[in-house]
């Protein structure tokens, strides 16, 4: 049972990060309907731009961990959405219009090429980071086994829940809201109804970065540890929580990103560690094959 | 007009330099924004911890770098006339189907020379083994070409039946004590066999959808290859692959008792090359087979489907072709080309671990089927001797080639998203009566 409630605590805690990357995922495919694939190598440029700004802070002296954290969330947040802009600009926008496949193969380069950059910049080794917040309460006790809820868990959870009611105000209530949905319904219509559709295409992407940002210091701050490859298994299982949930569906990428947390916790803890990746795999897998449309999905008729 | 505008304080030949300058200021300004952290900071360990480097002066030349070259993209742009774009479109699509033309002819020629290049007076080992190896590539680019270039099925993880071929090659040739030429073929069917088994659930799923998937799919034969401890001995990898005989004649120095081995059988000396001129020789052989079957397989219906497949999949299932059937055979046709390449590969070195094969390595090789034009044989030829060929010369500069790689695959995209020499020419043609249409 103790065994039980912390692994749930711990899938938890994967499943937030998960959903923050796997909003990203969701809303531009939601939007121009391809799938980012280098949406997972953002994440892992946020969790480095975490790492920088945390040293940085630590080296000018600023250690009060409130103060340090919100500072750092606002640089990498920033910093890291000048990369969603620029890899939309440069990737993607020239081919919209173009077919299928070409988006996608242009954001697999992508992918690769940022992967490298920031192997060749900051080094193939991982970076070890010493933890920032330390300790968290113990919920239960037994001679075995002792359940514990550290508070980076709690700030993750606190800082995702914050995150998600954010965002799911401006989709519901501001104009760049209504202008993503009116583009997702309709981008030709949004268009001639006087959107600025690239405009609105652009803050997508910036807004997906900036969340994937903050997945990236979680990531950090939770892990401990990063490097040059964190993103493509991330990216990966944040794609398949997305597609789990419903691709287009902003609750969906939530759930989505929690069960596949809690799933590939709870492989790890009651089969084998070895195969959680696979276990990751087999149900993005078999839910495109059985359920293409996700959770909460609504189905896409294809037109000609 | 273009007098009044030239007229305009800081203008030539009519082009607003203030524009531009705020243009290519705006692209400065992003560049800074992206080179601040990543760039101009880089983490580093030192005793005890994490420590940090400046290197302004790298962020300072990249927002140089941007600045100028913003400057002079947008002063071109603005100096040509809009209809350059269709025009430079035209002008590939001509280059593409002359190099096509041009094909016809020189693949001949590079035929032979292909076949000449050990016995030319510059080969050496060293180029040989190069040669090799950019065979292998091309050889696993024309396999890939048949799903994606020609079936138009992005498969992001081809690279599983690489991984097929060479693991079902080395286990039954070290268990089974098999000769290769029998070996060849089982491990050429096993990863065909594999090819229907994944793609029969996956190939009703729409193109990104699939490519997600059979990248999914990549992974998790590699994870299962790393943990199956029993079978496939996990990181440690395989070795004691045996190597290729010709027809029964081993390559080695010492001859057994009672049998002949290569050199005394034709009563020549023993060199280490022959093994190596054989083995190059054998991918070529198989390399050409590949393409040979594409390029006959193309004429077949099955082969006019794939590529009525490719072009519409909603006009084909209204026409009568099973869509889900005439995938399934481009799939499996290029797994099985995929599984004699890992077979090779596997004899070639001697050795494999599950290591070559990553992601990576199906990226690389899309890359080569994209960059060389999607469909078009002689592109992959072309690509794999650039980048494999090339990179191989520029051993030291190995970490900036995945971020070539990576680069070049955008900007082909966003320059001739069908591919550097993609030059459609429909296999299918209706003569020239069909033409006129109207009366």
């Amino acid at each position: 049972m103790e065994y039980f409630v912390q692994q749930l605590i711990n899938g938890v805690t994967l499943g937030a990060i998960y959903g923050l990357i796997a909003i990203g995922y969701t809303m531009v495919y939601g939007i121009i309907g391809m799938i980012n694939f280098a949406h997972g190598d953002i994440f892992m440029i946020g969790a480095f731009v975490g790492l920088i700004a945390f040293l940085i802070l630590g080296l000018a002296g600023i250690t009060w961990v409130p103060l340090a954290l919100i500072i750092v969330l606002i640089v990498a947040m920033l910093l890291t959405s000048v990369y969603g802009w620029t890899v939309e600009r440069l990737a993607y926008r020239p081919l919209r219009g173009s077919h299928r496949l070409a988006p996608l193969i242009s954001a697999i380069g992508m992918s690769i090429f940022l992967q490298n950059y920031v192997q060749i910049l900051q080094g193939a080794r991982v970076r070890p980071m010493p933890p920032v917040i330390q300790g968290g309460i113990t919920l239960m006790e037994t001679d075995a086994f002792v359940v514990q809820l550290s508070y980076v868990q709690i700030l993750i959870v606190l800082v995702t829940v914050a995150l998600m009611a954010t965002f799911a105000m401006i989709i519901a209530r501001t104009p760049l809201g209504r202008a993503q949905r009116a583009c997702e319904q309709d981008r030709t219509m949004a268009g001639l109804l006087g959107i600025n559709v690239d405009r609105t295409i652009s803050l997508t992407f910036v807004t997906g970065a900036a969340l994937a940002a903050v997945a990236g210091i979680l990531f950090l701050v939770y892990y401990g540890v990063i490097d040059f490859y964190i993103g493509f298994l991330a990216g990966i299982k944040a794609f398949t929580a997305a597609v789990l949930g419903g691709i287009g569906s902003l609750p969906g990428a939530m759930l989505g990103g929690l069960l596949i947390g809690l799933i590939e916790t709870f492989w790890s803890a009651y089969f084998t560690i070895e195969y959680k990746d696979v276990a990751a795999f087999s149900i993005l897998v078999l839910v495109l094959i059985f359920r293409p449309t996700g959770l909460l999905g609504r189905p896409e008729v294809e037109k000609v | 007009m273009a007098v009044e505008a030239g007229k305009r304080a800081g203008s030539i030949d009519g082009v607003d330099l203030q524009a531009l300058f705020k243009e290519a200021g705006l692209a400065a300004f992003v560049a800074f924004g992206l080179a601040i952290s990543v760039v101009g900071v880089r983490t580093v360990t030192i005793p005890g911890g994490l420590g940090l480097e400046y290197r302004w002066e790298w962020v300072v030349i990249a927002v140089a770098a941007v600045f100028i070259g913003r400057f002079v993209l947008a002063f071109r742009r603005e100096t040509r006339s809009p209809a350059r774009r269709a025009e430079r479109e035209a002008t590939m699509d001509r280059i593409g189907a002359g190099v096509q033309k041009v094909a016809r002819i020189a693949g001949p020629l590079l035929f032979i020379f292909a076949v000449a290049l050990p016995w030319m007076p510059f080969s050496n080992r060293y180029i040989v083994d190069i040669a090799t190896l950019v065979l292998t590539y091309i050889m696993l680019g024309w396999g890939l070409n048949i799903v994606v270039g020609l079936a138009g099925l992005l498969d992001l993880g081809y690279v599983a039946f690489y991984a097929v071929g060479a693991y079902s090659y080395a286990l039954i040739a070290i268990h089974f004590d098999l000769s290769f030429w029998i070996c060849l073929p089982l491990a050429g069917l096993f990863a065909a066999l594999f090819g229907v088994l994944l793609g029969f659930p996956v190939l009703r799923l729409r193109g990104d959808y699939l490519a997600i998937v059979t990248l999914g799919f990549g992974e998790i034969i590699r994870v299962v290859l790393l943990n199956w401890y029993e079978l496939t001995r996990g990181p440690d990898g395989l070795s004691g692959i045996p190597r290729p005989s010709f027809f029964g004649l081993p390559f080695s120095r010492r001859v057994q008792e009672g049998s002949d081995t290569f050199h005394t059988f034709f009563g020549i000396d023993y060199t280490s090359m022959q093994r190596i001129v054989f083995l190059y020789y054998l991918i070529l052989a198989l390399a050409l087979i590949t393409n040979f079957f594409t390029m006959r397989i193309r004429r077949l219906p099955v082969g006019r489907a794939w590529e009525a497949l490719r072009e519409d999949e909603i006009a084909c299932r209204s026409l009568g072709i099973n869509p889900t059937n005439t995938k399934l055979t481009a799939f499996a046709i290029g797994a099985m080309f995929g599984g004699f390449a890992g077979s090779f590969f596997a004899t070639r070195q001697g050795f494999i671990s599950p290591e070559s094969f990553t992601f990576v390595e199906s990226a690389v090789i899309l890359a080569i089927v994209v960059l060389g034009g999607m469909g078009s044989q002689i592109g992959v030829v072309i690509a794999s001797v650039l980048l494999i060929g090339g990179t191989e010369l520029f051993r030291e500069l190995e970490q900036f080639r995945m971020l070539a790689f990576g680069g070049a695959m955008v900007a082909i995209m966003v320059w001739r998203p069908r591919g550097l020499l993609a030059h459609r020419d429909p296999t299918l043609r209706l003569g020239a009566a069909a033409k006129g249409g109207g009366p």
